[in-house]
């Protein structure tokens, strides 16, 4: 065991040593917070640009009613500069130009002309006021025709906004706030988490035993120790340099969390600001109440991120992520030794990373239904439980389930090491010659 | 550079002289205790006590098959302790296979293996130290950091370690590669790292295969001489090579195996005796005489070279004539400037022998 340990300590010293590994490891997490802030962050930067659209309405329909706000702004043209404009659009110093037909009301088109490509932004702008003012015209014409006092406001107070709380009866009658979206994301996240770090990790067996094999010193190895201590000393050694850098993500994503969260919440306050000046400008004020929904919605989501089983969440992908390593890395490891090269190891490798590739495919429909046959299986099945069970672990999953998914992953891990063990064993010293599935499996059956 | 070379070490009474009066008296327990067995081993079982004490290898009727050939068919050698045991054979006889088997990376299907004087055990491979033809090292590692992780693969303490690895160093004057990475260095370079990591753990028993490769004629040198050193400080070294002429430099006894079987074995002067075909080598000077005339039908001349400068024949025996006859002979027909007999090489045997061998098993 001692030389297991001394193995164990030189694969992962080695690996965590690496540049390598400390720059993806600290990167990593840099660069998906940079992700997710850079959008929001730049949303709220865009977009300082002041433009001037040139409009022309002979409708007279929306005539000095089109609002400018502060980067866009509205200029009235008479027929003669529009025509002007038509034949040559340079010569005017417009962003664009705003053409209100005779029939709006009956083709509900308008053009908007400009010698760029429009952007988003202002084309909603444009559209949403044109929008606003042409309906506010229509009620207006169609509440002054009935002439029921104060209609607009009555109107108004049956515009209804409904939230359907789901709620999840905890084991002991408890009621707990969830989120199906929420519950879909953790288990989304999670399940591709645990197919990167399986995948990654099991391969880095598969390179490390190849390795060993190609530069030939192995045999100097399994002179001292048993094949199967060197085998087992790699696969604990990169395990645990996997924990190191899921502990360490882990540690960091929190850090960042807290950072970006604070910056998101300042972020998000502005933009709502902003929304409320547009809104109240338009005379519709009850988008007032946006802000306080908003920070409910923030608090809402903690309060179901706190109603789901967060323990059992970590318990379940750090056993996961051990044991479906463990399984796919033996794979890999026996793969290794029975290959010379890497083109070899591309062909051998298909079948072993077909489950997982599977597991990635279900991975959706899992999470849409994740009580149906298809999540059952595949969450008790071992070549695809250690993605799928994760994947479903946060809605909630009966226990049986989970302990049935867990013996037999544990079962199979003791079958998977004893036959990586074997084709290890005869594998590590067979060179030059090309190797079949078939042979592989007589090496199962070699005496020593 | 130190005198007192850490092989003086292993064997036991230095090793345990310095300690106080008791670690002696242990040993001598033990030895008596050890003798007290082979007694024993006499009156009762002769199978668990063939080999005598200086034996310290002993391999019985070794059988292994591997799926559609066999690679050792009944093998038996035995290696005695502080000398050189030459493994032979052509590619492929099955050395690796026996050598494979005595440092127990792979078990024989049949047979009996002793360390010893005792059936092997798998604590034993720590009393062994192994240099594979096909060897090589971590190429990203440093090579002081592989050296030490290697000798501790070995049971050794880092401590001991790190001082008899400092030793090595020194003598093989590479102290400034410790810190360098395996890829940076010549294959020689390595070949030399790779032999300190392989007699760093000071093992009873060494198996070189092929040891020279890699190797110039210098650094050859520089290793031949450590492992004629090894040898006298009381280890003992089983060598497999192709390179007949560094048999029979370094060897003291050979095994010969080809096509799965031992086909010769022996101290290297008695195979070599074995295979003499009573032939001489005359130089001389004078006319050349009409020598069948004169020597009749007890000798043969195989073969006679004439230059200017030197004339020459090789001579054989037919019947078991001394030496004196023929030269009687020889010396009334010219003037001998030498005579000696040709004791066939370890090449010539080599050679003979497999084919000899080959020949037997097709028909």
């Amino acid at each position: 065991m001692n030389k297991s340990f001394l193995i164990l300590r030189r694969e992962y010293l080695t690996r965590v040593k690496k540049k390598s590994f400390i720059i993806m490891t600290l990167l990593v997490p840099v660069f998906m917070a940079a992700l997710t802030i850079l959008p929001t962050y730049l949303a709220t930067m865009d977009d300082k640009e002041e433009r001037t659209i040139a409009v022309y309405d002979p409708t007279s329909l929306v005539l000095n009613k089109l609002e400018s706000n502060e980067f866009t702004k509205f200029h009235y043209i008479p027929e003669q500069e529009f025509q002007g404009l038509k034949t040559d659009f340079k010569s005017g110093k417009y962003y664009a130009l705003l053409y209100i037909p005779e029939n709006i009301i009956t083709t509900s088109r308008a053009e908007m002309i400009s010698d760029k490509q429009i952007t988003f932004d202002v084309k909603n702008l444009v559209t949403n006021r044109i929008e606003n003012i042409i309906e506010g015209d229509k009620r207006k014409a169609v509440i002054d025709q009935t002439g029921v006092p104060d209609l607009e406001k009555k109107l108004a107070a049956t515009k209804t906004s409904i939230t359907v709380e789901t709620i999840k009866m905890g084991e002991e009658g408890k009621a707990v706030k969830s989120s199906t979206e929420i519950a879909m994301a953790i288990g989304y996240v999670a399940g591709f988490m645990m197919y990167f770090f399986v995948l990654m990790y099991g391969l880095m067996v598969m390179r490390g035993v190849m390795e060993e094999k190609t530069n030939r010193i192995v045999e100097v190895i399994i002179s001292s120790v048993k094949p199967f201590q060197l085998l087992f000393g790699k696969i604990v050694g990169i395990g645990l340099v996997g924990l190191t850098q899921i502990v360490i993500w882990i540690v960091l994503a929190i850090a960042i969390a807290t950072g970006v969260g604070s910056f998101i919440g300042h972020g998000s306050h502005e933009t709502i600001a902003q929304a409320q000046n547009i809104m109240s400008s338009q005379g519709v004020d009850q988008i007032a109440t946006a802000a306080p929904a908003q920070t409910n919605a923030t608090l809402e989501i903690i309060q179901m991120i706190g109603g789901l089983n967060i323990p059992l969440i970590i318990f379940a992908m750090f056993f996961y992520f051990i044991c479906g390593f463990i399984l796919y890395a033996s794979f890999y490891g026996a793969i290794g030794s029975a290959v010379d090269s890497d083109e070899d190891a591309q062909q051998m490798m298909m079948p072993v990373m077909m489950p997982l590739i599977f597991s990635i495919i279900i991975l959706f429909a899992v999470a849409k239904n994740p009580e149906g046959p298809l999540a059952f299986w595949a969450s008790i099945i071992p070549f695809t439980s250690p993605i799928i069970m994760v994947a479903r672990i946060p809605f909630g999953v009966p226990v049986w389930q989970i302990i049935l998914s867990m013996v037999v992953l544990l079962g199979s891990i003791m079958g998977s090491i004893w036959m990586a063990g074997k084709i290890y064993r005869t594998g590590i010293l067979m060179y030059g010659k090309k190797v079949n599935l078939k042979e592989i499996v007589k090496w199962l059956f070699y005496k020593n | 550079m130190a005198k007192n070379r850490p092989w003086s070490e292993s064997i036991p009474v230095i090793r345990y002289s310095p300690r106080s009066s008791c670690f002696i008296i242990c040993f001598y327990f033990e030895k008596h205790f050890f003798l007290c067995n082979i007694i024993r081993s006499f009156d009762t079982d002769n199978k668990v006590f063939k080999s005598s004490i200086m034996d310290i290898f002993q391999a019985n009727n070794v059988v292994k098959e591997f799926v559609g050939h066999v690679a050792l068919s009944s093998v038996s050698i035995t290696v005695k302790e502080a000398s050189v045991f030459g493994l032979l054979g052509p590619n492929g006889a099955g050395k690796t296979t026996l050598i494979r088997i005595i440092n127990q990376i792979t078990a024989p299907d049949s047979g009996e293996l002793f360390f010893e004087g005792r059936p092997i055990r798998s604590e034993d491979i720590y009393q062994i130290g192994y240099l594979p033809e096909e060897r090589g090292l971590y190429k990203k590692m440093k090579v002081g950091e592989q050296a030490l992780y290697l000798a501790q693969l070995k049971g050794m303490s880092k401590r001991d370690a790190l001082k008899s690895l400092k030793f090595w160093f020194e003598k093989f004057e590479i102290q400034d590669w410790w810190g360098k990475k395996v890829e940076e260095l010549s294959k020689g370079m390595a070949q030399k790292v790779q032999f300190i990591t392989t007699v760093i753990h000071q093992p009873k028993l060494l198996i070189f295969d092929e040891p020279f490769t890699g190797f110039d004629p210098i650094n050859t040198n520089l290793i031949k001489n450590e492992i004629l050193e090894l040898k006298k400080n009381g280890t003992t070294i089983i060598f497999s090579t192709h390179n007949m002429s560094s048999v029979e430099e370094i060897c003291d006894h050979i095994a010969l195996i080809n096509q799965s079987k031992k086909i010769l074995d022996g101290q290297i002067d008695q195979v070599k005796e074995k295979f003499k075909t009573n032939t001489f080598e005359v130089i001389y000077r004078g006319d050349t005489p009409d020598l069948d005339n004169h020597l009749g039908s007890n000798f043969k001349v195989l073969e006679h070279t004439a230059s200017e400068h030197q004339k020459q024949m090789k001579v054989q025996f037919l019947n078991g004539n001394s030496n004196n006859e023929l030269l009687k002979i020889l010396m009334n027909q010219f003037e001998i400037v030498s005579f000696k007999e040709i004791i066939p090489s370890m090449n010539d045997v080599f050679i003979h022998v497999v084919e000899q061998n080959n020949l037997e098993i097709k028909l």
